[in-house]
């Protein structure tokens, strides 16, 4: 049998080789999507479609829509505010810390922008928990923050187990998610395009407001939803940095999890992803406005 | 070559998965809590018995009940608490377990077995690993008064210096203790008066913690916690300045036991390491270095140390015994209540 399987094998290897190189490119091609193609059902489709039926079925699999509106109740709806709110400060902040960045590195040399770039990528090399739980021993009461302050007699910080540390620790691991993006879509604009502005009289603040910064919304975008779709769904930051004092919708959802009452924390998976839909339908809107192209 | 490559790297994967699901003889699926084995003694069973143990940790009963009931995964052994062991066992959950293979259930103190009848009548589907009490872990060096109440958690004096346990049952006994109540009680206004005491103590909590409370404690980041007892005698090991007391309201007392769910891969091989876990020296070694309280006569026998083994943490007297109570599985409905309740006290 096992020869027999070999030998097949083998000729089927030479009659591949045979056949002509542009049906080999066509057809491999087919093939090699197909990884992705099984990955898409199997981990993405799939999960989605049982998301969709618990969310909608009661315990004894009858339709329901109490699961969907369980968000109407006062602790998920405050729990639901308490992240958007959370989410969209970080997502700012981030915005706010990262445009300047990528300018800035998108106007220096070749070499050193290569190496800032890296630099805002080596703390993903490491878990991302590890770093938030490193973020918590550093701004504990007695932690090394505190001890430093105390050092040098200034005041301890208490920010630990409040939404602001849970909004550091989003800026924190969010914050390359917003620099890549941007900083992408800034070294594709052609310099011609603001040399251009400028023989034309614009001043600088013209030419950021009229060209680059409508060129690089693409980039503004993709970094806005890559750091507001994980923020506004997170519990291990909140979990973490905020000593289970802070319930945001994420933690909701884990807990209906882990407490086995999967209908509703399906429930609430999908209201969540109502909102990050009109999140992206109102930004994908925006882009269009702004002339964006790419990317999307 | 590079598709016949990726084709067969998928197929492989395939089967690889497909594999995990078989049975396989010469393994036993261990599911237990966090930190709560010498590790050590799983590597003796596997020199001793040839069977491979594969093991993994749960943090709360309540994540390891949808697992199992799920059927998502197969486990052999389980240790979950009392209440817990009920609802298995009211649910249909757990095989009954044949003591022809664990004859060193002799080795357990019978005070610990009837204790166990609570909530498993007849000792039929549980074995007593590990048992202990809730209370409060403090730093003397932090407080200037003798504590013996569940009352300092809701002293405004500490705010900030309190953590809390991050578990309905515990974080309701103690409220409905300090109340007077019954801490299984299934009466909603009593319920309902525990949840507005744990709000308005919300804002002195510095945060709920299970693991963490310990580190927390020792590291001095507090100045009270709410712990089990097991974790007492490790911490004031680390921290001498700490001390462990059972309020005199009065508080849970648990058992935990280990368990073969019906849809275990193989009943011989559980049996054969809950055997394992019974026997004497191996007990010790569990004891030592988890430091929770064993059932284990046998064990409790060859404690060198007098001071532990007079213990009054590890092992309390009766008085302290005569004021604690075990939880009971008080039903789906109820449960829910519960869990309503505790998140209405942590969305203030």
């Amino acid at each position: 049998m096992n020869t027999e399987n070999v030998s097949n094998a083998k000729t089927q290897k030479l009659t591949s080789h045979k056949n002509g190189d542009g049906i080999v490119g066509i057809k491999s091609a087919k093939w090699l999507s197909l990884p992705y193609a099984v990955w898409m059902i199997g981990f993405i489709i799939i999960p989605l479609i049982v998301i969709v039926y618990y969310g909608l079925t009661t315990v004894d699999n009858r339709f329901t829509l109490d699961n969907i509106s369980a968000i109407s109740s006062p602790i998920n709806l405050k729990a639901l505010l308490m992240a958007l709110e959370q989410s969209l400060i970080s997502t700012i902040i981030c915005l706010l810390l990262a445009y300047p960045l990528a300018m800035i590195l998108s106007k220096s040399r070749m070499r050193s922008s290569s190496f800032i770039v890296m630099i805002i990528i080596l703390p993903m090399w490491m878990n991302f928990l590890l770093r938030t739980i490193a973020w918590q021993n550093l701004l504990e009461r007695s932690g090394i923050i505190n001890t430093v302050l105390k050092f040098f007699g200034l005041p301890p910080m208490n920010i630990i187990n409040t939404p602001k540390a849970i909004i550091l620790g989003m800026v924190y691991n969010f914050l390359p998610f917003m620099v890549l993006p941007i900083y992408n879509v800034l070294i594709k604009i052609d310099k011609d395009i603001i040399d251009a502005a400028r023989d034309l009289g614009a001043n600088s603040v013209q030419t950021f407001l009229k060209i680059i910064l409508p060129l690089s919304l693409p980039g503004v975008i993709s970094g806005i939803t890559m750091v507001f779709v994980p923020a506004l769904t997170t519990f291990v930051i909140s979990n973490i940095l905020g000593g289970s004092k802070i319930v945001l919708i994420g933690n909701v959802i884990e807990q209906q999890f882990r407490m086995g009452n999967w209908h509703v924390g399906s429930g609430l998976s999908l209201v969540l992803m109502i909102f990050i839909l009109i999140s992206m339908a109102i930004l994908s809107k925006y882009d269009k406005e702004g002339e964006g192209s790419g990317l999307w | 070559m590079k598709k016949i490559v990726r084709v067969s790297v998928l197929f492989l994967l395939m089967l690889l998965l497909a594999g995990c699901s078989k049975g396989d003889g010469e393994k036993v699926y261990v599911y237990n809590w966090g930190e709560y084995i010498d590790e050590e003694t799983l590597e003796l069973f596997e020199k001793e018995t040839g069977i491979e143990v594969v093991y993994e940790e749960f943090e709360q009963n309540e994540d390891m009940y949808p697992k199992v009931q799920s059927g998502a995964v197969r486990y052999d052994v389980i240790c979950p608490s009392d209440y817990m062991i009920q609802k298995m066992i009211e649910n249909d959950l757990l095989a009954e377990l044949n003591y022809d293979n664990i004859p060193n259930i002799k080795y357990i103190d019978p005070a610990y077995l009837k204790s166990a009848e609570e909530f498993d009548p007849g000792n039929k589907y549980s074995v007593p690993y590990c048992w202990g009490t809730l209370g409060i872990l403090y730093n003397k060096t932090k407080v200037d008064e003798p504590i013996d109440s569940w009352g300092v958690l809701f002293d405004e004096k500490y705010a900030g210096e309190i953590l809390m346990i991050e578990s309905v049952r515990d974080g309701f006994a103690i409220a409905l203790k300090y109340l007077g109540y019954d801490l299984n009680t299934t009466s909603e206004a009593e319920l309902e008066e525990a949840k507005e005491l744990l709000k308005k103590q919300y804002p002195l909590v510095q945060g709920y913690f299970v693991d963490q409370v310990r580190d927390k404690l020792i590291g001095g980041e507090a100045a009270i916690g709410v712990i089990y007892s097991g974790e007492a005698i490790y911490s004031q090991r680390e921290n001498p300045d700490l001390e462990y007391v059972v309020p005199k309201e009065g508080s849970n007392v648990w058992i935990d036991g280990w368990v073969i769910p019906k849809n275990c891969r193989n009943k011989e091989n559980a049996e054969a390491f809950i055997n394992f876990m019974c026997r004497p020296d191996i007990a010790l070694m569990n004891f030592e270095y988890i430091t929770y309280s064993t059932p284990n006569k046998g064990a409790w026998e060859l404690i060198q140390d007098e001071d532990i083994k007079n213990s009054p943490i590890a092992f309390p007297p009766q008085e302290v015994l005569d004021r604690c109570t075990a939880y009971r599985y008080l039903g789906e409905e109820v449960e829910q209540m519960y869990i309503e309740k505790w998140n209405e006290v942590k969305s203030e």
